[in-house]
């Protein structure tokens, strides 16, 4: 604010331009006297404040340390090393080995790329947009709105042992509702949809959906009833129908929900994991990289070096997403 | 069990809740470095040594509830003769051998159970167990020479106590088999032939089960051993043997063979869901270890399952078996509770296997005198195919190195299953980088 102030108006702006600079050079000396009487009261801290304020944010700083950066650092380290998890010891350096051996080497490792890319398409094109249309929908004043909402979101409350049965149910080869419906249960025709390699990926990204669903309702949901009731209104006074009200009003205003749904939607695809995991382990058709880390870094089958390459491999996937998140969060800071 | 627990038990009891619920913290953040940190942190909580101590605890992988019952019948008895108090802490086996690394290295119990082959000799060799050489004094005279041969780790000194096993053969409804005419085939041709004609007959020849990715191992192994022998087995389950090399293709090759005979549903379902088909009479035979018995709970379908051991096929005749022991190993710390080697001690007499046995009756005993006038018939064919055999295996996944079995041959054999491909120089290059890491 000060240094336009202090520049004199350009001569090419118009004369009210000009007056309104003028206007705030005016006033600023008294708002810039007013920050520094405002300043000098905030350094003025007791002791019991800074405690305070050094324990609230040195005890976040040092668990975000612990548990976040440490692990994450330990684990490019590990990465490049080869390790049997049991002795320090043993800790060999490895160079690029283990990167190698999951490009080259390992199966598993590009179908389970290709599956994240497919499960992020899914969810993107398909379950995000479900989610958004429960939410206008149960937007409507229509009766038991509530009791809609309530089911809808109980797939994200459940566990995730009780997800594995609930989809056995429906799934199951010989007994499960949907070879029932198809007519096919018990005859050779039956689909086996968590068993085969060409179904069962679509199988689970419809699981997914139906949790992922759910959620983005509810987010939805919240950001619809922060859109201010004016602004349809003074659509509607325009003559905008209701699509074009929704598409060109509403949806535009709630572009801070938007942004979270699709940070959520990249993150959720990348870190898909509980599903797969309760049908087989993310085998079989099922990889997915998550399912890969957690196969060589926990459990008997331990290859500390060859789990760490892998998560590191995510970590990398994971932060394009947060990188752009920031971005946009930050340039807004900057914008306002 | 009742147990009456005295201030320290008691703080003992708390703890693996705790414990538990740290490493579980440890394992979700993505880097491994938690483990040797958390190990660090529960190193020193574990229980004091002492040779007074007049109770042991028992961590037990057996959580299906029939051998879960059946370890509580050898607790009881243990403790009926020794004075010694048992606490035990059953864990669903999934859990349990999943966690095993890190539940050795934190404070793992005194006594608990697991397997003979490279997984007990691994963890042998790097220190995490405690031999057992002074039991095996007392003991020995019970076991037969594979047996001990098994039991002992690479070091040469004795580990495991072993207490039961069982044999992996082609199961069968004798009642179904006398109906349709089939008989026992002697050599793979035979049995290939009868497996057409149950096709024809439009049942499914040979019931197969992969999801769990385990299962199919067996088949491999039994190919493998009936065309390259035992030797051969062991040597490429430790590496010294490439997997890149024709007895390893033809082995796929021969499988081939067999596969369109396999439930072509195999990859959807789990063994226990193969058992009820073999119950059902929807599959003429079943190729799985004989705790496939413990799904029969209907008497009279148990009285109508027969067993035969995998044809041979080219060098050996079906003089080796697959049959992976089941015992107890001492941790570090429990070989310096007496009462523990008391127990160990127990599992290896007659009678403690005979109060398993009274339990659990799916399993062979392998002591010698244990008691074997309950066996069903079914059991007496058991016990005599591995009694018969020169050459006792453990199963791929117990023989072999763990990330080699789980994360290299599960995918590998399911995606044969699938399309009857494999490649075995890419085997080879993965099995060279894994067994280089350890």
């Amino acid at each position: 604010m000060s240094t336009t102030a202090e520049k004199p108006a350009s001569p090419n702006s118009g004369p009210t331009a000009g007056g309104a600079q003028r206007g705030t050079a005016h006033a600023s000396p008294a708002t810039a006297g007013r920050t520094r009487k405002k300043s000098r009261k905030v350094r003025r801290l007791s002791r019991r404040d800074k405690i305070v304020l050094g324990i609230m944010v040195g005890l976040p700083t040092l668990i975000q340390l612990l548990f976040v950066w440490l692990p994450t650092l330990a684990s490019i380290g590990l990465s490049f090393t080869r390790w049997n998890g049991l002795d320090l010891a043993d800790i060999k350096s490895a160079g690029t080995e283990n990167y190698e051996f999951i490009s080259q080497n390992y199966p598993p490792f590009w179908p389970a790329m290709q599956h994240n890319v497919l499960w992020l398409a899914f969810l993107a094109l398909i379950a995000t947009p479900l989610g958004l249309l429960l939410a206008v929908l149960l937007d409507q004043k229509i009766r038991g709105s509530k009791i809609y909402q309530s089911i809808f979101f109980t797939p994200v409350m459940l566990s995730l042992a009780l997800i594995g049965i609930i989809w056995q149910l429906f799934y199951n080869r010989d007994s499960g509702l949907l070879n029932f419906l198809l007519g096919t249960a018990g005859t050779p025709q039956a689909v086996d949809w968590f068993g085969d390699s060409n179904v069962n990926i679509w199988a689970a990204m419809i699981a997914a959906t139906w949790r992922h669903a759910g959620y983005v309702m509810i987010l939805y949901l919240a950001g619809l009833k922060g859109v201010d009731p004016a602004l349809r209104e003074a659509a509607s006074i325009d003559g905008a129908n209701a699509v074009q009200t929704f598409f060109r009003v509403v949806f535009p205003a709630m572009r801070p929900v938007n942004i979270v749904i699709v940070v959520i939607t990249i993150i959720e695809s990348l870190r898909a994991f509980d599903i797969v995991y309760v049908i087989n382990r993310g085998t079989n058709g099922l990889e997915l990289l998550s399912a890969l880390v957690i196969q060589n870094l926990i459990g008997e089958g331990q290859v500390i070096g060859v789990g760490s390459a892998l998560a590191v491999v995510l970590l990398v996937i994971s932060l394009v997403p947060i990188v752009f998140y920031l971005i946009r969060t930050f340039g807004k800071e900057k914008e306002a | 069990m009742a147990v009456n627990l005295g201030p320290f038990q008691a703080a003992e009891g708390a703890g693996p809740g705790r414990r538990t619920f740290l490493k579980t913290l440890g394992i979700g953040a993505v880097a491994a470095s938690g483990i040797p940190l958390l190990s660090a942190c529960t190193g020193g909580s574990g229980p004091a040594p002492g040779a007074s101590s007049k109770s042991l605890t028992f961590g037990s992988g057996s959580s299906d509830e029939v051998p879960r019952a059946a370890y509580k019948a050898v607790t009881d008895a243990f403790t009926k003769k020794s004075g010694f108090d048992v606490v035990t802490n059953v864990v669903p086996h999934n859990d349990f051998q999943n966690k095993i690394n890190s539940y050795l290295q934190g404070s793992p119990d005194e006594s608990f159970t697991w397997f003979a082959g490279y997984r007990m000799q691994y963890y042998a060799e790097k220190g995490l167990l405690a031999p057992v050489d002074d039991v095996w004094e007392k003991i020995g005279g019970n076991f037969s020479d594979a047996i001990k041969k098994a039991s002992t780790g690479p070091d040469g000194k004795m580990y495991l106590v072993p207490n039961y096993n069982y044999p992996w053969g082609f199961f069968y409804r004798k009642s179904f088999w006398a109906e349709k005419g089939y008989s026992v085939p002697a050599t793979f041709d035979e049995l290939t032939t009868l497996a057409a004609k149950m096709k024809a007959d439009g049942i499914i020849p040979i019931g197969f089960a992969d999801k769990d990715g385990w299962p199919a191992m067996g088949t491999f192994d039994y190919i493998n051993m009936r065309l390259n022998g035992y030797q051969f087995h062991i040597d490429l389950t430790a590496h010294k043997e490439s997997w890149d090399q024709k007895k390893v293709s033809d082995v796929f090759d021969t499988w081939k063979a067999l596969l369109p005979f396999q439930d072509p549903a195999a990859l959807g379902q789990t063994w226990q869901d193969a058992a009820k088909a073999l119950e059902a009479k929807k599959t003429g035979m079943y190729l799985l270890g004989s705790f496939v018995t413990q799904q029969f709970t209907d008497p009279a379908v148990l009285a109508d399952i027969d067993f035969f051991p995998f044809p041979e096929i080219a060098m050996e005749g079906t003089d080796a078996v697959e049959a992976p022991i089941d015992g107890l190993l001492l941790s570090k710390k429990g070989g310096e509770n007496q009462a523990a080697r008391d127990y160990l001690a127990f599992m290896g007499t007659p009678e403690g296997q005979d109060a398993y046995a009274a339990v659990d009756t799916s399993n062979i005993a392998t002591a010698k005198g244990a008691d074997t006038s309950k066996y069903s018939a079914l059991n007496k064919k058991c016990a005599d195919t591995i009694a018969n055999a020169k050459y006792i295996s453990q199963f791929l996944d117990r023989d072999a190195l763990p990330a080699m079995a789980n994360n290299v041959m599960i995918p590998a054999l399911q995606s044969f299953i699938k399309d009857g491909s494999v490649d075995v120089k890419n085997l080879e290059a993965q099995a060279k980088s894994l067994y280089a890491a350890q």
